[in-house]
């Protein structure tokens, strides 16, 4: 059968820009979406990872004959039998492979936790006893996990954007300042913690790789596990169909790397999934950070140095940077500007990219410390920030895509009710709650990245989009359904969306803020083009049309600008520093981030990001413990992330702001509700108290301490 | 596979979801395990296993626990209701409907013990119970009515990393004033206060 | 975890016989606590004896006025009841302050107050701790310790108890009634924790074997005004870093009777009894109520990082006391 579409307009309104619930929402709600370590398999067995008890040393040996006689083991993967990997290859992102998932290679023991065998068994009990009665040798060395700014071994390093920037004479102009601010700031180590643990199965099928995982990216685990095992890249299969949080951990990890080994010499499908104690150590996280902060300022606020200069731990085998001076790159010009990232090595697991890498971190010093020179200045904090407001960017020197950040703060503004503020801290009162508010600014960069979508029209009058893009929650399935519907001119319940299969072609990961713009470029491309094709109209085969689209060629094509989303962030705080207690208690964010395709799901993702503000200014911290290595509490219970009962009126909304380099005008969403976020939180607590927090998270005891000897006061 | 019954483990019967199954467990298999691996009722989520972060969120005999701290062979003789129980057919449970509708989840791998546990809040609420919000928890002072302030106590026991709090709360707020609502009037004061 | 019997007792003198004297079998109640524990390999049980189905979850008055709580009784069912929120409503909010809405509906009283401490060290089994494994050690003590114990600990160990439902128990002169094979005891819960000592291993005085079947709150008429509050380090669903359960009677501006426990500073639910002396008889006011909490805080010896608590104690103190004060001046 074949059906003509020619003639038909349906001219539907645009679906994009009005709100639609999730594609896949009814699964949701049912619980019949399945997540990876859900699929059953025949045959199936269960592989547990047993992991370091030390944080520096060598595997002696192990004793694997006494737990392969115990109930239902069947195999250990170790250092001794495992396959060699690959590992000679610069991978998707551009770095080597992170040795810290390059599992079971070697006898040396880079932190606590490390992986050092894989038990498979016939059910998960059995693989569970068996890995916790796997005893261990080891020799034991000292390990190195104090964090510091000021040793020796702290060196600049390159990352994703260069270690250094530096223009101008930087001491000259603090030195011709009229107001000088020197701060140094701290974030703690900080953990993703989404609720879906990773898990993985692997199964060979007709000399086929097929692994079924979580994950941000099928293309990009499908291409470093072919490169790992030394597998054309068409005999990888990677499914993700659904994905319950990555927040950027959820890439290559041990579960994968081991579960393939597991499969390949067990020759059943193998599930290996990570409990929530061995994510603290396998799954990246953000690094600590230490940020001094210079500003010099005229005095009437402007700017003529400014000095953001970041620390960040990493492991002894892998570089990770964490960019906290990133954001000054972006936010404000001075007569001297000086950044600079850097790193020390220590005996940890590697870090890696969590929620706006690099502004996260960075964005809290650098708007703290506005929020103190605006109080040494005696200037309103957003009037500082828009008389420092760079024509284009600070360091390139390139003309910004769009910059709508005074936009934003006029419009949070005028909805927060910030022009009735009294700036002076400590002011307000009410039982025994000090009340205060904050605001800051953020961004987070815009970009693409290449990607291939296949369109089909079916016989059936229906559509079949095809990308291998990851809805991580992030709405990414919903949103492309919309564009493909709006570049086909028909109704959204004529197309069906198929995403998280690596089989459908090369495409970007839900990451970088870029997911939803490098699949929706690709996804409009191949639908406008199916479009074109139809209008010409041909009948439709039982096979349907079908139109393949690439971006690379675009991409390439676009001019070098400074393009990135803005954020206004407004917070209003309750601190009783007689208990150290911190409540937020409203919240507003206003953004520039491009065209909104689905309000209803980018409403909830903003607001997800800025409650990850609120976290992260009051609650998270993963503390290490310098006697073992390793961290102390690594659970949920240790680790606090925000409940909802520390969420109370929080709004997101935004202001136009299309990006006019792109088909469709998006930007990307993901990153940056989170950016300026704590530091909102921060300058409201230093408002209602008139202490400054320069260190996160804001603890009870700390706003304690804060006024000890004046309890009360 | 079923191993043979012994001293470690035993032949047991599960009513779950007004069914009930029969299945031999290892005493060690907890009653999430059993849902997930033996029964394939997978949208009991394993978030922690640690019984903080409430992702396995079901009700027992009426009432939400988590899966994830008890065994399966303590569970037998108890009504299991998961969130594949609590939808009439097709027909989505009023907590069901309104987390979709209001956008109250994001990757949604904690959204059956929300709504779980939500089903169970409104009917705690109804039974006049208080909370830790609850100002003045004295029976005189009669039952508190459901703030967005107690929703969002009581609602406190299931983690949400993506951070769909604001909504979880108004499709808590919606859900419980359609069940106390009469017929026909849709909005309710809950309801306003928390889409405030 | 290691594979384990399971058995199912219907009456206590069968769930004694069934535990009987085999140091490896545990009562298995709500299990909110001892499956965790079996997970992470600090209880290795052999054999686990379910008493939830023992018909011991009534909460009855008693003749003379108090309440007599039955150990399999769930922290929901204790909390909401009518009767403690009339007569023990600090009780209740200590309760609700507690877990999440899940674990109080699986959770029992007689498990409530054989719960272990959260110390990391304490569940982590790859470190040493002289509770788990006497004799190997106390890492908190040079280690992390921000959340450990200020009063009563000892240089073997400095975990704290974690129970808020024991802090309005001990304010209220609660006892705990148990069943042995030789037959019944009661211990009040004063002395139901012991000193933490050279022996943090030995938690309670309950004899071996025996089962919790209830506590008794005997009357108070000054806990009608109580009250519990709670700090930590989110809003909810997380452990005390310091609680107070305090209630107060005041006559014509003179405290005649006060009850004071803390929480989240010591091995035990610990009772302010010098700071309730301080109170008897003295004028309800700022001056009395600074004074006891400093007259009990005087014993504290904190840790180079747990210091905030003694602070936090003393705001805490003051401010529960002064608004149970203004309360009964309305």
């Amino acid at each position: 059968m074949t059906t003509t579409t020619t003639g038909t307009p349906t001219t539907p309104k645009r679906s994009t820009g009005t709100a639609h619930t999730r594609i896949e929402g009814y699964e949701k709600v049912t619980g019949t979406a399945r997540y990876a370590g859900e699929i059953p398999f025949a045959d199936l067995a269960h592989g547990w990872l047993a992991v370091s008890t030390v944080a520096r040393g060598r595997i002696l040996s192990l004793d694997v004959e006494s737990v392969l006689r115990m109930p239902g083991v069947i195999t250990v993967l170790h250092h001794g039998n495992a396959p060699r990997l690959n590992t000679d290859y610069i991978g998707t992102l551009g770095t080597p492979p992170d040795p810290t998932w390059t599992v079971f290679q070697h006898v040396r023991v880079p932190h606590l936790g490390w992986p050092v065998a894989l038990i498979v068994a016939e059910t998960p009990e059995q693989a569970r006893e068996a890995a916790e009665a796997l005893a261990v040798h080891y020799e034991r060395e000292p390990h190195d996990v104090a964090f510091s700014a000021t040793r020796p071994d702290v060196r600049p390093v390159d990352g994703f954007m260069p270690a250094v920037t530096e223009k101008g004479d930087l001491e000259a102009e603090l030195a011709a300042s009229d107001i000088v601010l020197d701060a140094e700031y701290t974030t703690p180590e900080e953990h993703h913690s989404m609720m879906e643990p990773h898990a993985a199965t692997a199964l060979w099928d007709d000399g086929r790789l097929e692994v079924i995982d979580s994950n941000q990216g099928a293309t990009w685990v499908g291409n470093e596990l072919a490169k790992l095992f030394s597998l054309a890249p068409d005999a990888v299969r990677v499914r993700s169909e659904h994905v319950g949080g990555g927040f950027g951990s959820k890439g290559v990890r041990a579960h994968q790397v081991a579960a393939v080994m597991a499969a390949t010499a067990v020759g059943r499908p193998v599930r290996v999934v990570l409990t929530r104690r061995q994510m603290f150590s396998l799954t990246g996280y953000r690094s600590p950070t230490i940020q001094r902060v210079r500003l010099g300022a005229s005095a009437d606020g402007r700017l003529r140095a400014l000095e953001h200069s970041a620390v960040n731990a990493t492991s002894t085998v892998f570089d990770f940077v964490e960019p906290a001076a990133g954001p000054a790159r972006v936010m404000y010009g001075a007569e001297a500007h000086h950044t600079a990232n850097r790193v020390v090595r220590l005996d940890v697991p590697t870090p890696t990219f969590m929620r706006a890498p690099g502004e996260a971190p960075g964005s809290f010093a650098l708007e703290s410390a506005f929020d103190e020179l605006a109080e040494k200045c005696g200037l309103d904090p957003i009037e500082l920030r828009l008389r420092n407001e760079p024509e284009r960017g600070p360091v390139s020197g390139l003309p910004f895509s769009s910059r709508n950040l005074r936009a934003c703060f006029e419009e949070g503004a005028r909805r927060f009710g910030w022009a009735d503020r009294d700036p002076r801290p400590r002011v307000r009162r009410e039982g025994r709650w000090l009340i205060g508010t904050g605001t800051a600014a953020g961004s987070f960069s815009a970009g693409a990245a290449p990607s291939t979508a296949v369109a089909t029209a079916e016989a059936d009058g229906t559509f079949t989009v095809r990308i291998a893009a990851a809805d991580i929650g992030t709405g990414a399935r919903t949103a492309l359904t919309l564009l493909a519907a709006d570049a086909l001119d028909v109704t959204p319940d004529r197309v069906q969306v198929r995403i998280g299969d690596s089989d459908f072609g090369p495409a970007w990961i839900a990451g970088g803020s870029m997911g939803t713009r490098s699949w929706g470029w690709a996804v409009t491309a191949a639908a406008s083009e199916l479009r074109e094709r139809l209008a010409l109209g041909a009948d439709i085969p039982p096979e349907g049309i079908t139109v393949r689209s690439d971006t690379t060629e675009a991409l390439q094509a676009l001019t070098q600008k400074e393009r990135h989303s803005f954020a206004a962030q407004f917070a209003e705080v309750a601190v009783d520093v007689t208990t150290g207690e911190v409540r937020v208690r409203r919240m507003l964010g206003i953004f520039a981030a491009g065209r909104i395709v689905n309000p209803l799901t980018a409403r909830s993702q903003l607001l997800g990001g800025m409650i990850w503000g609120i976290s992260m200014a009051l609650h998270e911290e993963a503390v290490r413990d310098p006697a073992t290595g390793g961290l102390y509490g690594a659970d949920l219970a240790g680790y606090h992330v925000a409940t909802n009962a520390d969420v109370a009126d929080i709004e997101a909304d935004w202001v136009a702001d299309p990006d006019p380099d792109d088909p469709v005008g998006l930007k990307g969403i993901g990153e940056v509700g989170i950016v300026g976020a704590a530091a909102a939180v921060a300058n409201a607590v230093w408002h209602a108290t008139g202490v400054r927090h320069r260190d996160l998270p804001i603890r009870p005891d700390r706003v304690l301490q804060a006024v000890t000897g004046a309890p009360d006061a | 596979m079923d191993p043979v019954p012994s001293p470690t483990h035993s032949g047991i019967t599960l009513n779950v979801n007004g069914e009930k199954h029969a299945l031999s467990v290892d005493h060690r298999t907890t009653l999430l395990d059993a849902l997930r691996e033996r029964l394939d009722l997978t949208g009991t989520k394993k978030g922690c296993d640690q019984g903080q972060c409430g992702a396995c969120t079901v009700l027992v005999d009426g009432r939400r626990t988590v899966a994830c701290l008890q065994f399966a062979v303590a569970a037998e003789g108890r009504e299991i209701t998961t969130i594949e129980g609590v939808a009439e057919g097709e027909r989505l449970h009023p907590v069901q409907q309104a987390f979709l509708d209001l956008d109250g989840y994001q990757c949604g791998y904690c959204t059956p013990g929300q709504i779980c546990s939500a089903i169970a809040v409104i009917e705690e609420h109804a039974a006049g119970w208080p909370s830790a919000a609850t100002d003045d928890v004295r029976p005189e002072a009669g039952p508190p009515p459901l703030t967005p302030d107690e929703i969002r106590e009581r609602m406190s026991g299931n983690l949400c990393r993506c951070g769909a709090y604001v909504a979880i709360t108004q499709a808590v707020a919606r859900a419980a004033g359609a069940r106390t609502a009469p017929a026909g009037e849709k909005t309710t004061t809950a309801d306003r206060e928390a889409a405030a | 975890m290691r594979e384990f019997g399971y058995q199912r007792a219907y009456d206590v003198a069968g769930a004694l016989a069934l535990l009987g004297a085999d140091p490896d079998a545990r009562f298995l109640g709500g299990g909110t606590n001892l499956v965790d524990l079996m997970k992470t390999g600090v209880e290795r049980p052999a054999r686990l004896v379910d008493v939830r189905e023992l018909p011991l979850d009534g909460i009855e008055p008693t003749a003379d006025g108090g309440l007599r709580i039955g150990a399999t009784v769930t922290n929901s069912d204790l909390a909401v009841h009518p009767e403690v929120r009339r007569r023990y409503p600090a009780l209740t909010q200590a309760v609700l302050a507690g877990a999440s809405g899940q674990l109080r509906n699986m959770a029992t009283v007689g498990g409530n107050l054989l719960q272990r401490t959260r110390c990391d060290y304490f569940t982590d089994v790859t470190q040493p701790c002289n509770k788990r494994l006497p004799g190997s050690g106390c890492p908190a003590i040079q280690g992390e310790h921000h959340n450990h114990a200020v009063l009563g600990a000892s240089e073997h160990c400095v975990a704290v108890h974690p129970s808020d439902m024991g802090v309005a128990l001990t304010a209220f002169d609660a006892a705990v009634a148990y069943e042995t094979p030789g037959g019944p005891g009661e211990l009040p819960l004063a002395d139901f924790y012991l000193p933490v000592g050279d022996t943090p291993h030995l938690e309670t005085a309950l004899p071996a074997g025996a089962l919790i079947t209830g506590v008794t709150l005997p009357p108070a008429p000054v806990a009608a005004r109580s009250r519990y509050r709670k700090v930590r380090e989110r809003a909810s669903y997380a452990f005390a870093i310091g609680s107070v359960a305090a209630a107060l009677d005041v006559q014509d501006g003179v405290v005649r009777e006060a009850r004071l426990a803390l929480g989240a500073v010591a091995s035990r639910p610990w009772r302010a009894r010098a700071a309730e002396r301080v109170l008897a008889g003295a004028p309800a006011d700022g001056a009395t109520f600074a004074a006891a909490a400093d007259a009990e805080l005087a014993a504290a010896r904190p840790l180079p990082h747990n210091g905030y608590k003694v602070t936090l104690m003393r705001n805490l103190i003051v401010a529960v006391l002064t608004e149970l004060a203004e309360e009964a001046a309305r």
